[in-house]
């Protein structure tokens, strides 16, 4: 295939205006020790037909098809079509970064209306244009929280995804911050007594990894004691029946947005949520949208607070983030706008419902037990009798993805499963799950 | 008059209305747009500790109000797919539809990323081809997509180097960046824990050797560079660079971001750099979403492919793909396999095209910059006398001092005539700057086009400059109180 739309005839002609014979004198200035290759190693093109087949193919060797009870950040919510329509409109999908905001002010709006949507349902004061994804959402409030304080190390709850944790040692760690982990009690994080070196920040995450709600005051107080911000990971399928994060206390919200108005995309893009108080309102990475007006007084949006970013302050900005995952925040935006309060209630309600109701019968099955005895909304760690992997091979054979194991990340808690359940999930889907999985313990 | 140009891709001005109303304005208590089936399991008030006594005050509205708004939206957004966008150093390229079919397949999009290694046999070929095409085409060994983003990409080619300085007991603390380096760099090198020292230019717009061979001292970890840099010339000097950098013990990274203009021309690998990362958004044609998602996966030499971020696909001896994470893996930069659907659109895009197609990128990519330049007038003084590569660099400086007409002017001009604006005041080392990437999809009637609207505002910036001050005035909003926006922040409703 070929997406340029010169002719034979318009090369010779714009060459000869060059003052060129062929197309290999363009590079004519190239230094003579930079070999030009002779072959590229990439397959011969292919016809537009070709392509599809060979995609076609590939993805025929993925189970997308399995019924999702794997979560840990990225869950199989109803994602209505009317999201999707508008979020893939080419005026947003082809569109960059909004420096010219007199023809961008679609793009500029609905990241106002994302960031306003985001400060009402976490009740933040101030919320940026996306990052990449929890994870990386993650490293940057803990940069915030250091920038802040200037204090040197985090704690951080075991709690908080493995992978975001991970994400955290590999760039906090050539910072010298340094990370110290809060174990988790009874499932609920139990952070430490010691007063000496008070840390930047607790860092925890709500529901945790397991599932499990974690009382906002317990971590609020222990780092009012001590100075440090409060920095809560939020799943945004929670805000539909919790407390909001800011009227907990929280200074920092960050979170992977995923769950609201993007497919699971295999993990990617996504859209990493952040979102602080005044306060700290220019220590904020990234995009920022503020409101303003133009010179005949008529409203518009524009990216402002831009003195913080890479592009003006170069290495003394407060993040080296540039291009973010606007399309994704967008789609978060509408998914939002389509369930309103009532709908992400009901979403995080029929969700906690289906969760109980399928932990009840998979405890019924000899030799499966709850990991943790603590309350979950959604979400639950499994323990089992058999090893997890082998128990998610032998589901997949009966169409499910039945849940992550845990063993690699809590080795502490033996083997299981983190099972997962959103609305979508049918009881007659929980009812075959139960019967499914008591085949394979039983069998084992 | 907007010039006119059979067959260009120069639309019309965006129309826009007069203002369009905040959601929020648009909701009325109890309207909605959600249904969902009854419960249809025991229910009853949740159990649970931290319950909210009140729903989040969220906006309700109904769907067709939902519509309508954000249709209304989309026509006041400038867009590749409405006209040219030659906005220097994003490559604002045609994005193939077949691209984004590839994504939206449910075989992919429906995907859960921790679904066993062995059930996702596609998605996992799909990495390894794309990889195997990337270092194919970068002249590099293995490559990581992990990072979301270019800057992503440039972090981890910073952890990458202190981590092999690390493990050889030599730890550095400064990284070098020339002084028309993306602001990425710098910003990268602070969060890696560097320090950044900036290397000046020298007269053609070039890396200055003697500065470089200056600053190289045993502090120094490494350099960052584009090639072609940011004015879009080719770093002539780029073996002397790497052989100053390599014998002062630090290591060579490429920023990807102006790959596109030797694409399947000359590579990376070839050239000394140890370390390039590549934007998937710019190079290869995926869309940029009005400010991502993009991808900027970080490719190295065999030498250092024990550092990248993983974990990475590989494959066992029975054929099988599996995820490992390279021996000494710096760890994870993102909370998945990076922007996975992005890969896939490359993939795509690179399978499409193949060897000799990427290579027409790469061509048609200079040719069209070239020609563009040699039609620019003479009212914007050319910023080098060197042929430039996929993008070219001119200054509105002398028109600002005959015309008080500013490249900001002649930026908003140009949207009033109906094409996106170039980058402008980037690189920070030319004065007015205005930054013209045309990109290899356009066609030459639109370069004449483009042409031709630069010249018609050269010359009524003569005749009539308080026209062009004025501009745009065809746009959905005239130009936008930046400092009231920052000084009064408003950033929600």
């Amino acid at each position: 295939m070929d997406f340029t739309p010169h002719t034979e005839a318009d090369v010779a002609r714009m060459l000869t205006r060059l003052g060129l014979k062929s197309t290999a004198e363009l590079f004519g200035h190239l230094p003579a020790g930079v070999p030009l290759p002779a072959e590229i190693a990439v397959p011969s093109p292919l016809s537009e037909p070709e392509v599809m087949q060979l995609v076609e193919g590939l993805a025929s060797q993925n189970r997308s098809e399995l019924i999702c009870f794997a979560g840990g950040g990225i869950y199989d919510h109803f994602l209505p079509p009317v999201v999707r329509a508008l979020t893939m409109r080419p005026e947003f999908v082809t569109a960059y970064t909004p420096y010219q905001p007199e023809v961008s002010q679609g793009t500029l709006q609905l990241l106002f209306e994302y960031q306003s949507m985001l400060c009402a349902a976490t009740g933040m004061d101030a919320a940026n244009a996306s990052l990449y994804d929890g994870a990386t959402a993650g490293v940057e409030a803990a940069g915030l929280a250091v920038a802040a304080t200037g204090r040197s190390s985090i704690w951080l709850s075991r709690g908080v995804h493995p992978h975001t944790r991970e994400a955290l040692r590999t760039v906090l760690g050539a910072r010298r911050v340094a990370i110290q982990e809060q174990p988790l009690v009874g499932g609920i994080t139990a952070w430490s007594d010691a007063t000496d070196s008070p840390p930047a920040a607790l860092i925890f995450s709500q529901p945790n990894y397991l599932g499990v709600v974690e009382p906002y005051s317990t971590a609020v107080e222990r780092a009012q004691q001590l100075g440090a911000l409060t920095v809560s990971s939020i799943d945004p399928i929670a805000l539909g029946v919790l407390t909001r994060p800011g009227e907990a206390g929280v200074d920092v919200v960050f979170g992977e947005g995923q769950a609201l108005g993007n497919p699971m995309s295999f993990g990617g893009p996504v859209v990493g949520w952040f979102a602080t108080t005044t306060q700290h309102v220019r220590r904020i990475p990234g995009r920022v949208v503020g409101a303003t007006h133009d010179l005949e007084g008529r409203p518009g949006f524009v990216m402002t607070l831009r003195t913080r970013e890479q592009d003006i302050r170069r290495e003394k900005a407060s993040s080296n983030i540039c291009t973010n995952q606007t399309l994704n925040a967008i789609a978060c935006l509408l998914q939002m706008a389509w369930l309103g309060p009532a709908g992400l209630a009901e979403v995080a309600t029929q969700s906690a419902h289906k969760a109980r109701y399928l932990a009840e019968a998979l405890n019924r099955i000899p030799g499966v037990r709850p990991l943790v005895p603590a309350p979950f909304l959604r979400e639950f760690a499994l323990g089992l009798p058999l090893a997890a992997e082998a128990v998610v091979a032998a589901m997949a054979e009966r169409g499910f993805l039945a849940g992550i194991p845990l063993g690699r990340d809590y080795p502490e808690l033996g083997d299981g499963l983190l099972v997962a359940v959103t609305e979508r999930r049918s009881r007659a889907e929980l009812d075959r799950y139960a019967a499914a999985l008591g085949e394979v313990v039983s069998a084992g | 008059m907007p010039a006119e140009a059979a067959g260009s891709a120069a639309s019309a001005p965006l129309v826009g209305g007069e203002r369009e109303p905040l959601l929020v304005d648009l909701g009325g208590a109890g309207r909605r747009a959600w249904s969902f089936p009854p419960l249809d399991v025991p229910g009853g008030p949740l159990q649970l500790p931290e319950l909210a006594t009140a729903s989040p005050p969220l906006p309700e509205v109904g769907e067709r109000d939902l519509v309508a708004h954000v249709t209304r939206l989309a026509h006041r957004n400038y867009a590749v797919d409405l006209g040219a966008y030659p906005l220097g150093s994003c490559t604002m390229k045609y994005n193939p539809k077949l691209c984004d079919w590839a994504a939206e397949h449910p075989g992919f999009r429906n995907l859960h990323p921790t679904t066993p290694a062995h059930l996702i046999q596609g998605a996992l070929s799909v990495l390894v081809g794309a990889e195997e095409m990337l270092c194919a085409l970068t002249g590099m060994a293995r490559a990581s997509f992990q990072p979301p983003a270019g800057a992503a990409g440039e972090l981890t080619g910073l952890l990458i180097i202190r981590a092999h300085h690390a493990a050889n007991n030599d730890p550095r603390r400064e990284v070098l960046i020339p002084d028309s380096s993306h602001g990425t760099n710098p910003a990268s090198v602070s969060m890696a824990g560097y320090q950044a020292v900036t290397i000046p230019s020298d007269g053609r717009g070039l890396v200055d050797l003697d500065a470089l061979r200056r600053a190289m001292t045993p502090a120094v970890a490494g350099l960052m560079l584009t090639n072609p840099n940011t004015l879009g010339l080719f770093e002539s000097d780029i073996l002397e660079i790497a052989k100053i950098v390599h014998e002062g013990g630090g290591l060579l990274y490429y920023d990807g971001a102006n790959l596109n203009a030797i694409l399947g021309v000359v590579r990376p690998g070839d050239m000394g750099f140890d370390i390039v990362h590549s934007n998937l958004h710019k190079t290869f044609a995926t869309p940029h979403g009005g400010g991502g998602p993009g991808a900027g996966p970080v490719a190295t030499t065999a030498e250092l492919a024990r550092y990248l971020p993983g974990p990475m696909p590989a494959r066992e001896a029975n054929g099988e793909l599996v995820w490992k994470m390279p021996e000494a893996s710096i760890g994870r930069m993102h909370g998945n396999h990076g922007n996975f659907l992005v890969v896939l659109r490359a993939f795509t895009y690179m399978r499409a095209l193949g060897a000799a197609g990427l290579r027409r990128v790469g061509e048609r990519s200079v040719l069209n910059a070239r020609y563009l330049a040699s039609l620019v007038p003479e009212a914007f003084q050319a910023t080098s006398t060197e042929p430039c590569m996929h993008e070219f660099v001119i200054s509105a400086g002398r028109l600002k001092r005959t015309t008080g007409v500013r490249a900001v002017d002649v930026a908003k001009a140009m949207l009033d005539r109906g094409f996106h604006a170039p980058t402008i005041y980037f690189p920070l080392v030319v004065e007015e700057a205005l930054m013209v990437e045309p990109t290899e999809t356009e066609s030459p009637q639109t370069l004449e086009a483009m042409a031709m609207v630069l010249s018609e505002i050269a010359s009524q910036a003569q005749r009539d400059p308080a026209s062009i001050l004025a501009a745009p005035q065809r746009t959905p909003v005239r130009r936008l109180d930046e400092a009231a926006a920052a000084r009064q922040l408003k950033l929600h409703w």
